[in-house]
């Protein structure tokens, strides 16, 4: 499958990613390269087979519902970057 | 008295158990040989000098008192950046992880401390274990001990360098694509990534969850099942992770050395063209050992190999994509200082945090899974996964273990393989398939090439699988002595 510049442009919008002029004519040399490859799969005959997602039959994995401690707030909000000694602290979201 | 540092992580543990060492003096004479190579090697992100030597006097006292008796109790042991660990910094060689300290350890550090391991520090690795050299590591790359110009393999090059250059007695890494057991072939040491769900991931910073495993890296076969013994089984914090049948019995008390009757598959598609003859030749030998022991060894054909390149790296990528959209600069780690907004907030972390193959991998994942493209490539891969499952399960009706090279080459000069990311997904050839279907599989440093650097040779087995798998390396190792030869006196000697 061919790409191009804008679906380049476009994953890095979805991603959170800003790519440069430069930066994404590389992205696209090099993405186009690997996925010209990856489409050597359409080679494969998967008509009927059903997608695996996991090697073990696992369903639905549940445990008990038990009041247990939870971690200690302030050590949780130590690790962002900017915090307050309540809650992590982030630019104005809703005006 | 014998050198500590040339010791085995099990001789070690005897040595403690008799009084003829400490813990303590384990441990420091471990910490002086990362003090006096580390600068060379950099396989260490994070040195944990005076925890460890604490941790050793409380082990210590510990083993004298009866309290604790395994077989690695009071043994120091390093553990790859990706992995959890309590108030110790946790990097997964990334920027935008910044010095983030978790506030819990992983369930398999919580299970060595129980057994009485000390852990000595972090090791380095390619940023979020994406990469095949330990060369995209936020902290510059690792070096290979057998020749400072190679790379020592990725993405556990630090715990591969680390036990080779004498700077570890043993380390845990994690395996998504071969990330333990081609670094263990590049730096002529054994390594092991269990069967999926054997290991809890609890802890285990995900790149891809359908296919991480953490496992051992260590100086021969019989430290690894120790150390399995200690990190494998149910945990409830991890979904993944499965009920072992024989969860109490011991991997290390199961290795008999005997190979009588193992019935030997060797695929022929692994040892045509673009495989080094050295390495051909070197995994042949191999075979030829086992079958002088009574294996049975058979060729056989690996028809979908061709596949499992594009098939891992749609798998791989698309759940990266998901995993690390955590990375956002609001929770932990690295804050970009200038943006606009929450958005750009976002953007600008992302783009300044994350390094270029990192990058590249989340818009590889977020196009194979993006509307318009799921079907060809996402679900495509799912289905082909279900496809060479299949065709393992059938070829392990009839056959023990298959064996073939670890990588088609030995470890490549520094530099080298980031200009061309393509060839270096390729070099992964033999190692991704046991982490599609999920299989257990080793390498065993079985040769050299003729300029001196170490060759490995992969064991594989059906999932749960384990015991032949070990069994096999372990009987191989009896025989031989590739995996005693030492990188440090080679360097001395050159």
């Amino acid at each position: 499958m061919k790409i191009t510049k804008e679906t380049v442009s476009y994953v890095a919008e979805l991603s959170r990613i800003k790519l440069g002029e430069e930066q994404t004519e590389r992205m696209l040399g090099e993405l186009s390269e690997i996925i010209d490859y990856m489409d050597i799969l359409s080679g494969v005959d998967t008509e009927g087979v059903e997608p695996l997602s996991h090697v073990f039959s696992i369903n639905n994995v549940v445990r008990e519902d038990e009041v247990k401690p939870s971690y200690n707030r302030t050590i949780l909000i130590e690790n962002a970057p900017e915090h307050t000694e309540q809650s992590v602290v982030v630019p104005k979201t809703v005006e | 008295m014998r050198d500590i540092l040339k010791m085995t992580a099990i001789e070690v543990g005897e040595a403690i158990r008799k009084g003829e060492i400490t813990s303590v003096e384990a441990t420091s004479a471990l910490l002086d040989a990362i003090e006096a190579a580390d600068s060379e090697i950099n396989a260490y992100i994070t040195v944990c000098r005076e925890a460890a030597l604490e941790q050793a006097k409380k082990v210590q006292k510990l083993i004298e008192s009866g309290e604790l008796s395994g077989p690695l109790a009071g043994v120091p042991i390093a553990i790859k950046d990706n992995i959890c660990t309590k108030g110790v910094k946790t990097s997964c060689a990334s920027k935008i992880l910044g010095d983030f300290k978790p506030p819990y350890d992983a369930t398999v550090i919580t299970r060595l401390e129980e057994a009485g391991m000390v852990v000595v520090g972090k090791l380095n690795m390619d940023e979020f274990a994406m990469g095949s050299t330990t060369e995209t590591s936020f902290y510059g790359a690792t070096k290979n001990p057998w020749d400072k110009n190679k790379v020592p393999g990725g993405s556990s090059g630090g715990a591969a360098a680390a036990v080779a250059a004498g700077e570890a007695f043993c380390a845990l890494g994690s395996d998504t694509g071969g990330s333990i057991r081609q670094p263990a072939s590049y730096c002529g040491v054994t390594g092991f990534k269990p069967t999926y769900g054997t290991v809890s991931r609890y802890g285990l910073i995900a790149y891809a969850s359908s296919l991480d495993q953490i496992g051992p890296v260590a100086r021969d076969v019989r430290d690894c099942a120790a150390i399995m013994d200690i990190i494998k089984g149910k945990d409830c914090m991890d979904g993944t992770s499965i009920e072992l049948e024989e969860q109490n019995e011991s991997y290390l008390q199961m290795l008999s050395g005997d190979v009588s009757k193992l019935r030997v598959a060797l695929p022929k598609e692994c040892f045509g063209e673009g495989v080094d003859d050295e390495v051909r030749s070197s995994v042949l030998l191999m075979a030829e050992e086992l079958k002088k022991q009574g294996a049975e060894v058979t060729e056989i054909s690996l028809p979908f190999i061709k596949y499992v390149i594009p098939t891992y790296y749609i798998m791989a990528t698309a759940e990266a994509s998901s995993n690390l959209s955590r990375f956002d600069g609001v929770k932990y780690g690295f804050r970009a200082t200038e943006y606009d907004g929450l958005r750009d907030l976002y953007e600008a972390t992302r783009s300044e945090g994350f390094g270029e193959e990192v990058k590249k991998r989340i818009l590889l994942g977020t196009f194979v899974l993006s509307s318009g493209y799921y079907d060809a490539y996402y679900k495509k891969a799912l289905q082909v996964k279900s496809i060479i499952k299949e065709q393992f399960d059938s070829i392990f009706e009839q056959y023990d273990v298959i064996i073939c090279p670890t990588a088609p080459a030995t470890a490549p000069t520094i530099g080298e393989s980031l200009s061309d990311s393509l060839k270096m997904y390729l070099s992964d050839i033999f190692t991704v398939s046991p982490n599609i279907a999920g299989l257990p599989a080793l390498s065993v440093p079985c040769g050299f090439d003729r300029s001196g650097m170490p060759i490995g040779a992969q064991i594989i087995g059906p999932r749960l699988g384990e015991r032949n798998v070990l069994g096999a390396g372990y009987a191989y190792q009896q025989v031989t002595d590739f995996h005693k030869r030492n990188a440090a006196e080679r360097s001395e000697t050159k």
